[in-house]
Parts: C-alpha cells; structure tokens; sequence
C-alpha cells in the first residue's frame, strides 16, 4: 500500500494534497495494464473509473460508420484519462484504445464519488484538479480546431 | 554581401519536395562562401514577381551550400516551388538575429516546431549535434498538421536514433493507423523530464501556438528570459527602413526575427500589432 500511495503522491495531479487525504482515496485506486491495441474503454459504457497513465500511450478515438474510428486525441505518461465518472449519466463519451502497452493506475469513479460525497473537501480538491484539466484540455482543443498548419496563412 | 538592398542572382543547385507543399532549394551561394547564424533569414527573390523572407535552414558549418526550406502558399512562394535546378533566383541577406545558442551551451534545450516553423530551427539542431556534449538534455516538441505534413522525417529519427536530441511529434489530425500523438504541441510540454529552471527554449511555429507553449513552459518552471520565440512579420525591405515589420518599438527584420519572451510578450496583448 505504502509503495501504492508514493506512485500517487508523486503524480502533479495528486501532489500537494494532505497525506491522510491521499491515504483517503488511495483504497479506490488499483494498478492496471492494457496491452497494445486493446480497449481501454467504449462509447457508451459505463464511466466507472479515470485513468492516470504512467506509461504508454492511448488514443481517444470515436467510430464513425463507413469512417472507421476517427482519433480526437492522444494521451500518455502523466495524462489523466477520462472524467466521465464525474458528471451524470457517468457514460464514457469516446472510445478509448491502448496504442503501446500502457500501464496506469485506475480510480474507481463510484467509490471516488462516495468519498467526495463524505468529505467535501476531498471533492472540492478534487474538483478543482479536473477544472483544470478540462480548461486545459478545452483550451488545446480549440487550438486544435484553428487548423493553424493549413495553408491559410495567419 | 556587398549591397544589401540588391539582390545577387545565384544559381539553385538542387531541389527537394520534402511534402505536398514544402520543397528544400539548395542555392550556391553569392561569393562561394555564405556565413550565417542559425535563425538568420534571406530575402529570395523572383524577378518581376517580389521578394519573400526565407529563413536559412540548412548547416551552419556548410558555408558553400544555401538552403532554405519553403512553403508554397502565395505568388513568390509559388514560383520559387517550380524553379528547376540550374535556373537562378535571388538572394539578399543574411538579416536578423540568431537563436540564443552559446546562451544554451551548458542547459538543457528545449526546442518547439510548429508546422514549417521546423525549417528555421533546423539549423539550431545542426549545431548542437555538432558539438553535443556541450549541452544538456534536448528534446524536440514538434507539431504538424497531419503525418504526411511532418518534415524531415528521416532526419529526425536519425537525430533520436543517435541520441542528438529527444523526439515528440505530434499531429492535429490523424488516421488510425498513425501510432503517435495527435493533438496539440503544448500538449508534450509535460513530458520534459529536464530541469525546467537549467533550461531554454526556442519555439517556432505560428504565433498562437507559440503563445500557448510559451505560457506552458512558463507554468512547468522555465524562466521568461530562457524563452526565445520566432516572430513573424509581412516583410519588405528587411533593412529597418521600409516598417512593414514593426513591433512596438522593434523592427522584426533588424531586432528580430529572434526575440526573448520579455521583448515580445506586451505585444502579443496588443490587437493590431
Ligand atoms: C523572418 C521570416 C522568416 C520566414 N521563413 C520562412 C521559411 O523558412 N519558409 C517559409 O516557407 N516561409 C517563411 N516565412 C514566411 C514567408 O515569408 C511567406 O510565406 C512568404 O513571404 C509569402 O510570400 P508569397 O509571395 O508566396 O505569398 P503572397 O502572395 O504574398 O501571400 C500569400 C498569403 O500569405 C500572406 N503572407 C505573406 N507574407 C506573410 C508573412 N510574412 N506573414 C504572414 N502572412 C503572410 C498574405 O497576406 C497572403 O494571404 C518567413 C517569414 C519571415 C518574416
């Protein structure tokens, strides 16, 4: 348990938080691995964890008929994947899939929102981190969606 | 170069299509010989047509060979994409300022592409493989439109395969059979593994993307003053004269096209700029 709780302390997203905080929601984490091209989720399944990537990389994809899957996205070592298991319906909204052997550390969304639910200020934290990400993550992809390489000249 | 308003007409002595809408000119160069500084650019000239700034892009040690990597988006650029090899163009320069490389000589480098924004800093690689064990960790954040897009490819894996520097590329779009990034280049700022404080960076690319990653690298630690940006202004004379290129205080040609973050930032906040 010590050696799972170093591997949490020492990612940015968990670091500065109070020890017996982490101590709090490290029993809702496990260790996982996804081999190369295996799912790592599916549109439409439920939302039952986030992933932080340690390593390897997987690509957020969505399936378009006649079109194949279409890759919005890559995520990779000290991304944090998915925040589906925090907003209602808690579904997965995008296909996700293993391009190498990823190994990350999976947080079960249900047993997360318990503990948020119990103490406030736990979620809080964690609610601040995720606004975050998903500024960041919003903020890139609308640099994405500029097309700034096109022959457009800015 | 004795006049630097007059073009020399010099010879293109090779030609590379490096993708759909890039190619490399090799040029022999006014003189034999053609000094420069990695980040400097020349003014390439098509009879009749115009001029374009077009930065240096090949080895600053390989002063008898010009090089410059080109984009066909516009009339000039255009034209110089159809040169033959054997047929002459000309060539004023070179103007601006360089990269802040004896800056780095003894940190960690961080350099950021985006799209033809690879070309001027490919001197910049050049030099450092040339004298590797003078530098730190290097890696190079590179961001293209699609694979296809990306330049250099050979090169780059070779760069990575003898530990010159190491290599994130990443793509906006992608098909699914590319196996590596897509999205955006400020998205690899967090792989950097380096000592952000012992690190400076060089980043190219259009404007936007470069205020981004700027604003990245300042959030992981890297210091304002280690941050060099490419600016890119409509260019005419490239001599300070004409102002076409002005920034605030500063002639992009002159001044620039090399500039420390501090420099440059108030006037990224300025509209109309
Ligand atoms: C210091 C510097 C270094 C450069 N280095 C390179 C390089 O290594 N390789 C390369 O391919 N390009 C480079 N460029 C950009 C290049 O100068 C322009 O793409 C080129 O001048 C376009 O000329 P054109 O006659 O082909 O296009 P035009 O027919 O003049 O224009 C086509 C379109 O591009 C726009 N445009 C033209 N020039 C510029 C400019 N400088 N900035 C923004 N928009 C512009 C026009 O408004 C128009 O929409 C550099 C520019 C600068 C200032």
């Amino acid at each position: 348990m010590k050696q799972f709780l170093d591997l949490l302390a020492e990612h940015s997203f968990f670091r500065d938080l109070p020890r017996e905080d982490l101590e709090f929601i490290a029993t809702c984490g496990r260790n996982v691995a996804f081999k190369a091209g295996t799912p790592i989720a599916r549109e439409g399944d439920p939302a039952d964890a986030f992933y932080v990537i340690r390593k390897g990389r997987a690509a957020i994809e969505m399936y378009a008929p006649g079109r194949g899957s279409l890759r919005v996205q890559t995520v990779g070592e000290g991304d944090i994947l998915g925040w589906s298991w925090l907003i209602p319906p808690h579904r997965w909204v995008f296909d996700v899939r293993a391009l190498q052997d990823v190994r990350a550390i999976a947080m079960d969304g249900r047993c997360l929102r318990d503990k948020c639910d119990a103490n406030h200020e736990v979620g809080f934290q964690l609610m601040r981190r995720f606004a975050q990400i998903l500024t960041r993550r919003l903020e890139a992809t609308r640099i994405q969606l500029l097309d700034l390489y096109s022959d457009k000249v800015v | 170069m004795s006049d630097c308003l007059l073009p020399t007409m010099c010879t293109i002595t090779g030609r590379k299509q490096d993708t759909a809408d890039v190619f490399t000119l090799s040029i022999d160069p006014p003189d034999g010989e053609f000094p420069f500084e990695p980040g400097q650019f020349n003014m390439l000239y098509i009879p009749g047509v115009g001029e374009s700034a077009i930065s240096i892009s090949g080895r600053p040690a390989e002063a008898n060979k010009l090089v410059h990597t080109i984009r066909a988006v516009g009339d000039v650029t255009r034209l110089l994409g159809i040169r033959e090899t054997r047929e002459r163009i000309g060539v004023r320069g070179p103007f601006g300022t360089g990269w802040p490389i004896s800056q780095a000589a003894g940190k960690n480098v961080v350099i950021v592409a985006g799209g033809i924004g690879l070309a001027p800093l490919r001197p910049v690689i050049y030099a450092i493989a040339d004298r590797r064990d003078d530098y730190g960790d290097v890696s190079l954040l590179y961001g293209a439109r699609t694979p296809a897009d990306v330049l250099y490819r050979e090169e780059l894996l070779e760069w990575k395969r003898a530990g010159v520097l190491d290599l994130a590329v990443t793509v906006d779009a992608a098909r699914s059979d590319w196996s590596g990034d897509v999205g955006v280049v400020t998205n690899l700022v967090g792989r950097i593994h380096s000592d952000p404080a012992a690190t400076v960076a060089m980043l190219c690319g259009p404007e936007i993307m470069m205020r981004s990653t700027a604003r990245a690298l300042l959030d992981i630690g890297v210091e304002e003053a280690n941050i060099a940006v490419s600016m890119e202004r409509n260019m005419k004379c490239a001599t300070a004269f004409c102002g076409h290129c002005q920034l605030g205080p500063y002639f992009v040609c002159k001044d620039g096209p090399v500039f420390f973050y501090p420099d440059v930032a108030p006037y990224w906040q300025q509209r109309e700029f």
